[in-house]
């Protein structure tokens, strides 16, 4: 008897408590007291997007009224496209669940790739981390440009559809006698084999190149060739910050051939740019989520970048950029998303015809 | 490089530092035990309290944690056939034929006492290595590298057991498979059937557990026995031990080996426990008793896979590329405390290294001698009923598997790579042979092709590949010389003269290389290059096979059926090899409608009623306990379980929805 009571107790407290928590859904929204939020982030552990996200998460909780736990959920797979479509069919706009997306999650959905069935525009940004990068060669090729144009150049690489994209094109409009080599692990598998000497021509996004190219930099074994730039509040390529000293690839481009990069591919490879670099990794609520609740979740993103705890330790974990959140956020998902459709079609016209990608 | 080496001294022995490296010795223990989790979760676990430690804490927790891992997974490896990540595969091979034998205590005490050991040599050769390691890494290149996988793959033809054809069929089916999902070279899907989760490539775990887990359970449950055979245990963990001394050449060879390729880059650590492996089986002049329980094929795999550990540091520390998928982890919980990765920590920050590697050496005397310490309880386990424990392995293999990728298709995966299992147990096709095929399958092809584009032929002639070729060639005579065994006379004597369910499955295999050739002409040439010319050779020999068991002598060794020939047969209460195939299919159609924990909920109880006729209180308390495991995991582990079609039509609570 006594066990059936204490079962029945059981049954009617989990319904008040599920009462309670349906009812509450919508009285105090922006609360996440005693919650426990998802972030999903569609690579394995351990990687740079893992990283990334588990170094924002306890600084974002403890910004967030309430002080939530956020739990980082690794959804790997379809080179980020499961933890993505997952994400897409199942979050509640509730503020319980957050993707952290990444330039492979972008590129898939811009390429129209058919295992990417997301839809950025559905969702709401909180915050941006943008990045940049850096081509350095061989020092034994010299730093004169239009000779370089006549050297046999190889560059390893993860695959023409990865943000790759962006070096093998820039390479590519230079007039460089670039062979890419696939099947590269990473980026780090990519440098190691320049310093093998197997590849004279590599790049590295900023942080690792400051970290591990700039010693090479330094003993003689490579040459820093040119940024990928950055883009301005209008859209225009502008130097590096963080390389203020570096030509951006435009101003090469302008260097070889007298005038500066204009039409469609240089349209696309802005645009692309933007999605894999200006934008790399951005913090997303689902569809349909209430204004208050995306306003609390921006406000936390504002106050984590403007806290002491962040300035003091994000140049090691981040690297140079500011963060964007706010319009700032707005302002980058626009120029990564909204990629006009010549763009996109001349890009992947140009894929399939340089490196046979079936679409 | 003596201050600095003074100065780590000081660190490693430090109260501070050797608390917090015990704490993560402990965590990592706890976690490791089960397999599929590892490295990966215990950070998981870890990070909450790391962010904010102060760093040389936080590094010795990092380092405690990590290092074990590889220990601990060896019980279930030797105990239970379930290799616990893949590093301790080649384990299972002795291990758990000893752990049948009742021997289950001396295989741990061996097990330990080799990891113990070659922790150390791998820790002291590091210390020396790591000054130079710089220069002799870079060596490697794309050509060596490629050569390496070739040397690897050599080990088949000591692992082939009773017919060399069968066993470079069965590897063939391992390159084979390895080729499914996205080229090297072009990106292009290949075998994928148009599903998602094939482009990426089946996961090494989930191929380890369907291939040597799933069928001992299979077998196990048929002739419904514990382990162990018998209530008591035979030899215990202190023979074990003994048995590592009196092979202690091997282990100093085994841990040279596996932390010098654990030190290179891309070549990745799940080739190393196969390599020693196969060396301990190449240098044995008696070969009788490798697979059956031979407590040196035990000693090997595990001298090896702690010291790769550590050589996993190297190109970890020196070069920010992670060669494995527990460094990847360490290297991401490095950024997190702030230390960078790069030519620095040897040239000014020595002293950091060296408390790095001496940390993972006192990390692995504390994890294995603990280990070792409570071997000889948890080795009691192989005397259950195995009835009683089937559901609750079958939960634990499939909730490895789920790890690989979180996809019902891991679930999928393992069931059908089990059915493989199964069939190549019965008809004594080398399952080793075919998983070292499918763990070198992506870097051979891989390598290849990087080493053709940058270096064409000439790479052939490079000096590193031709010292690298030579090895080979020793590994090979070496096989040869020491000769093959003389087969058992019983088996000689009950050859089966139904030959027909053998020449079934090699036409099915037929069918299978057939199917790859078509699949790489649909591909551009670089693309399909590599599984097609796996396919065209393996298709000659196949059908050479075909022939030999079709019209070739009854006699050949290569005739071999476990239904005539096994032990088993004839036992009394025997049910038919599918009967529990059945039982493993209708779980999996359960997953698939109602989802995991449901389908789980149903197939416990239906099990241990039925099968194991428990009463419905210990029904109810095992069922009740094993729920109560799923649903911890999924709470700390931020993991959903596979939903079915119902959970996809209706919304439900958690954990069922």
């Amino acid at each position: 008897m006594n066990t059936n009571r204490s079962y029945y107790n059981f049954l009617i407290s989990s319904f008040a408590v599920i009462c309670a928590f349906v009812l509450s859904a919508n009285a105090i929204a922006a609360d996440f007291s005693n919650k426990r939020i998802e972030w999903i982030i569609p690579f394995k552990e351990g990687g740079g997007s893992d990283t990334w996200a588990r170094y924002y998460a306890p600084m974002l909780a403890k910004n967030l009224p309430g002080e939530p736990v956020i739990a980082v959920k690794n959804v790997p797979g379809g080179g980020s496209t499961t933890g993505a479509n997952q994400f897409q069919s199942r979050a509640k706009p509730n503020g319980l669940t957050l993707l952290g997306t990444s330039g492979s999650t972008q590129f898939p959905y811009l390429l129209g790739d058919k295992r990417a069935n997301y839809e950025y525009k559905d969702w709401k940004v909180v915050l941006a981390t943008p990045t940049g990068g850096v081509a350095y060669i061989n020092p034994d090729l010299g730093t004169d440009i239009a000779k370089l144009k006549s050297e046999k150049l190889v560059y390893g690489s993860q695959g023409a559809t990865s943000l790759d994209l962006i070096p093998l094109l820039a390479f590519e409009k230079l007039g460089l006698n670039v062979k890419a080599v696939f099947g590269m692990k990473g980026r780090g598998a990519g440098r190691l084999a320049f310093e093998r000497g197997e590849t004279n021509i590599d790049y590295q996004t900023s942080s690792s190149f400051l970290k591990k190219v700039t010693p090479l930099v330094e003993a003689g074994k490579a040459t820093p060739l040119m940024s990928w730039g950055a883009l301005d509040a209008d859209g225009n390529l502008v130097r590096d910050p963080t390389f203020p000293d570096l030509p951006h690839f435009a101003e090469l481009y302008e260097t070889v051939h007298g005038e500066a990069p204009s039409g469609e591919w240089f349209n696309a490879w802005k645009a692309f740019y933007a999605a894999g670099f200006a934008a790399q990794k951005m913090i997303f609520l689902p569809n349909d989520t209430p204004d208050d609740i995306v306003q609390a979740w921006r406000d936390a993103a504002a106050a984590v970048v403007e806290s002491d705890e962040f300035k003091n330790t994000s140049q090691a974990a981040l690297g140079e950029y500011p963060q964007a959140v706010g319009d700032a956020a707005d302002g980058l998902v626009d120029l990564a998303i909204n990629v006009d459709s010549q763009a996109v079609e001349w890009v992947r016209t140009w894929l399939t015809e340089r490196y046979n990608v079936k679409f | 490089m003596l201050e600095a080496a003074l100065e780590a001294l000081v660190n490693v022995t430090s109260g501070i530092h050797l608390l917090y490296l015990i704490g993560g010795v402990f965590l990592g223990l706890t976690v490791g035990i089960f397999p599929g989790l590892g490295g990966i979760v215990g950070l998981s676990l870890l990070l909450p309290f790391l962010y904010g430690m102060d760093p040389t804490s936080a590094l010795a927790m990092l380092i405690g944690l990590v290092v074990v891992i590889p220990t601990s997974d060896t019980f279930t490896s030797v105990l239970m056939g379930i290799p616990g990540s893949s590093a301790s595969q080649a384990t299972v091979l002795d291990g758990f034929p000893l752990a049948k034998k009742g021997e289950a205590a001396r295989a741990l005490g061996a097990a330990f006492s080799a990891s113990l050991l070659g922790g150390l040599l791998g820790a002291l050769i590091l210390t020396l290595f790591v000054l130079v390691a710089r220069p002799v890494i870079l060596l490697f290149t794309s050509a060596e590298l490629f050569m390496l996988t070739i040397l690897g793959l050599s080990m088949v033809g000591v692992m082939a057991g009773n017919s060399v054809l069968k066993g470079l069929i069965s590897c063939g089916v391992g390159l084979l498979l390895g080729g499914v999902g996205g080229a090297p070279a072009t990106g292009e899907y290949r075998m994928d059937f148009n599903l998602s989760y094939l482009t990426d490539g089946i996961p090494l775990v989930v191929v380890g557990l369907g291939i040597f887990a799933l069928p001992e359970i299979v077998d196990l449950l048929r002739q419904n026995r514990s382990i162990a055979g018998s209530e008591t245990l035979g030899k215990g963990w202190f023979d074990g031990i003994k048995d590592t001394i009196k092979n202690k050449w091997l282990v100093i060879r085994c841990a040279g080996v596996g932390s010098m390729i654990g030190a290179l880059p891309g070549l990745g650590g799940s080739v190393v426990d196969w390599i020693a492996y196969g060396h301990v089986v190449q240098t044995s002049k008696d070969k009788s008793q490798f697979g059956k329980g031979d407590v040196r094929g035990v000693i090997a795999p595990e001298s090896a896979n702690n010291a790769k550990e550590g050589g996993g540091l190297i190109p970890t520390l020196l070069f920010g590329v992670p060669g494995s998928g527990s460094m990847a982890v360490f290297l991401g919980g490095m950024v997190l405390i702030g230390i960078e990765p790069g030519p620095s920590l040897v040239e000014d920050q020595l002293s950091l290294t060296y408390t790095i590697i001496w940390s993972l050496a006192l990390a692995n005397i504390i994890g294995a001698g603990t280990c070792l310490l409570i071997s000889k309880h948890v080795a009691k386990i192989t005397t259950i009923p195995y009835n009683l424990m089937a559901p609750f392995m079958i939960m634990v293999i499939c909730f490895a598997a789920f790890q690989a990728t979180r996809s019902i298709g891991d679930l999928f995966a393992l069931f059908a790579i089990g059915l493989l299992g199964i069939v190549m147990k019965r008809f004594d096709w080398p399952r080793p042979a075919f998983l070292i095929g499918f763990v070198l399958a992506g870097q051979m092809e891989t390598y290849l092709y990087q080493a053709l584009q940058f270096y064409e032929w000439g790479f052939l002639l490079r000096t590193g590949v031709l010292i690298i070729a030579a090895l080979t060639l020793i590994s090979i005579i070496m096989g040869i010389k020491f000769g093959s065994q003389e087969e058992d006379q019983a088996l000689k004597d009950t050859r089966p003269t139904n030959r027909r369910p053998q020449v079934w499955f090699a036409g099915f295999l037929f069918i299978v290389f057939l199917y790859g050739l078509y699949d790489a002409f649909k591909q551009s040439f670089l693309g399909g290059m590599f599984t097609g010319g796996v396919a065209i050779v393996m298709l000659i020999l196949t059908a050479f096979m075909l022939y030999k068991l079709t019209y070739g002598n009854a006699d050949d060794p290569a005739n071999y059926d476990y239904e005539v020939q096994g032990s088993h047969v004839g036992q009394a209460g025997l049910v038919s090899l599918p009967h529990y195939l059945y039982w493993l299919g209708a779980f999996l159609l359960g997953v698939y409608f109602f989802g995991f924990i449901l389908a789980l909920l149903v197939f416990f109880i239906a099990f241990l009623r039925i099968k194991a006729k428990a009463s419905w209180l210990r029904t109810v308390i095992l069922t009740a306990c094993a729920m109560a495991f799923l649903m911890i995991m999924s709470r700390v582990m931020v993991l959903d379980f596979p939903r079915g079609i119902l959970q996809n039509l209706t919304e439900l609570p958690w954990p069922i929805g």
